[in-house]
């Protein structure tokens, strides 16, 4: 486990979101689809980001200002300096034969980086508005939808290996469309590191903590 | 022994961050109950201005599951153990203290009599402390709740009741409430209140129970650096523990130490320890000026 901090040496709007640009340091990229707990200046507790992209000495994330916390992320400037700590949890795996990328919103953050790894496969995309899909252009290989169409609406009938980021219910259908799906959850947590049981979601009954056991998961549709 | 620095219950997983627990003079676990518990059902945490909420419910594997299988993996870590223990009757506190007896890995056993965010014990917190008291031999500390009118009444009275030292203090009940929706952040609406908001009313109890009951304190609430550790210590603590910080920095424990340390010495206490008490006798030394020393 890696905490250090790092000096912002980038921030560019993407239609409504904004990537922030990190001096890497001493702090490796890992795997697609682990995480980083980004200090939020001003806020008592970090922000969880999955790594948007590893650009040659630098970690980058795609922010929404949603929150307080968020907000303060998107609104660094270059040259401040925030602690960040990762790569946490459990990736994607990238052992997959014919994989497809399926986002919505600002979950595609994931995908530039988890492209390049793979090779620019296809990718699936859905967003409110053309001003949201502006983060398309992060990811090659790109198939854009647009509200009201949903991603889940354009998914071939034989998608082949899935793997997913974006809104609970896109996940909670690609259950149904994809099993065996992998999919990069998402939940409020406080430390990201397994300390406050705060992340859960529920598995076989049980409440596991998704910054362990996730926070990419593979699903079983529940039983009819 | 100078202030040993501890992890707040709930706050820290040795098991996943062995080298963070390392990190500290004692590790204490979350809170075991009797039976397992699937905890409270998400959403968990928020995030508030100056803390944060959690609702999380005592989730845990039960006393045996603990005792056959987690003590033996946190035993292998090579630090000093504290096991917290819950539960809803006298009788439960009792059955997890006998069960933890005989190991003798368990330097502490703390009591969490004041968890927020499950039912309580139909008993007071004294009977609880007696039951577990017939049940061990091992040093108990009891974990109060800063919701009381005088916490130093109910300190008196565990302390009586056989309590070895005290674990000041728990979080206090809060809500937080989604400003779009204006609906409660937590899936049980309220949670445990924890961080810097917390740490003026942790103070105010570790003073009031410092000048009643004459034995350890461990001092806990909104730490956050050492300065702050060495205001419990002042205060009246004996060991400091930190809680929300571990989760935005799981390094602390290692910079909390530093920093109390050189806050000590920049105050001429050679040991952050010798300031104990420092602010118990200062408000005395007032009491006393302001009564014309018939106080």
């Amino acid at each position: 486990m890696r905490r250090e901090r790092l000096r912002v040496v980038g921030s560019e709007g993407v239609g409504p979101y904004v990537l922030v640009r990190l001096r890497r340091s001493g702090l490796q990229p890992g795997v697609p689809g682990q995480f980083f707990m980004v200090e939020a200046p001003g806020r008592p507790l970090p922000r969880p980001f999955s790594l948007c992209l590893a650009p040659p000495g630098e970690l980058a994330f795609l922010v929404e200002a949603l929150g307080p916390g968020t907000t303060a992320i998107a609104g660094l400037d270059v040259g401040d300096e925030i602690h960040v700590m990762g790569p946490l949890g459990r990736g994607f795996d990238l052992d997959v034969a014919r994989p497809l990328l399926v986002g919505g919103g600002i979950g595609v953050a994931p995908f530039p980086f988890l492209s390049e790894r793979l090779g620019s496969p296809p990718a699936l995309l859905g967003f409110r508005t053309a001003f949201h899909s502006e983060a398309a252009s992060l990811v090659p290989n790109a198939t854009v939808v647009l509200d009201p169409v949903l991603v889940t609406d354009a998914l071939p009938g034989d998608p082949g290996d899935v793997l997913a980021c974006g809104p609970e219910a896109m996940l909670d259908t690609l259950v149904r469309l994809a099993p065996g799906a992998q999919l990069a959850r998402e939940a409020p947590m406080a430390c990201g590191y397994g300390a406050c049981y705060g992340c859960v979601v529920e598995r076989d009954g049980d409440y596991v903590r998704l910054c362990v056991d996730g926070p990419v998961v593979r699903e079983l549709p529940a039983a009819a | 022994m100078s202030v040993a620095i501890l992890n707040a219950s709930g706050c820290l997983d040795a098991l996943t961050a062995p080298e963070v627990a390392r990190s500290l003079d004692a590790f204490v676990t979350k809170t075991i109950t009797p039976e397992p518990r699937r905890g409270n059902p998400p959403v968990r945490i928020a995030e508030t201005a100056n803390g944060m909420l959690n609702s999380i419910g005592l989730q845990g594997p039960g006393i045996e599951a603990f005792a056959t299988t987690h003590l033996p993996r946190l035993e292998a870590l090579g630090v000093d153990l504290w096991v917290s223990v819950g539960g809803f009757s006298a009788e439960d506190y009792a059955r997890c203290c006998e069960r933890l007896d005989g190991r003798d890995t368990v330097a502490a056993i703390e009591l969490n009599l004041s968890c927020p965010n499950v039912e309580e014990a139909p008993e007071t917190a004294a009977e609880l402390v007696a039951a577990a008291r017939g049940a061990t031999k091992k040093p108990l500390y009891a974990k109060l709740s800063p919701a009381q009118w005088d916490v130093a009444v109910a300190a008196r009275a565990v302390v009586d009741a056989g309590a070895d030292g005290l674990s000041l203090v728990n979080t206090i009940r809060g809500l937080s409430l989604d400003p779009r929706t204006l609906a409660p952040r937590l899936g049980r609406a309220v949670g445990g209140y924890s961080g810097g908001a917390l740490r003026p009313i942790a103070l105010a109890c570790v003073h009031a129970c410092a000048s009643a009951v004459e034995v350890p304190i461990v001092g806990m609430g909104g730490v956050s650096t050492g300065l702050h550790a060495l205001e419990l210590v002042a205060a009246g603590a004996s060991a400091v523990a930190l809680g929300t910080i571990l989760f935005a920095d799981p390094f602390a424990p290692g910079r909390v130490r530093a920093e109390l340390g050189a806050e000590a010495v920049a105050r001429g206490f050679e040991d952050p320890l010798d300031a104990r008490f420092a602010s118990v006798v200062s408000s005395e030394k007032y009491l006393q000026i302001g009564s014309n020393g018939t106080a």
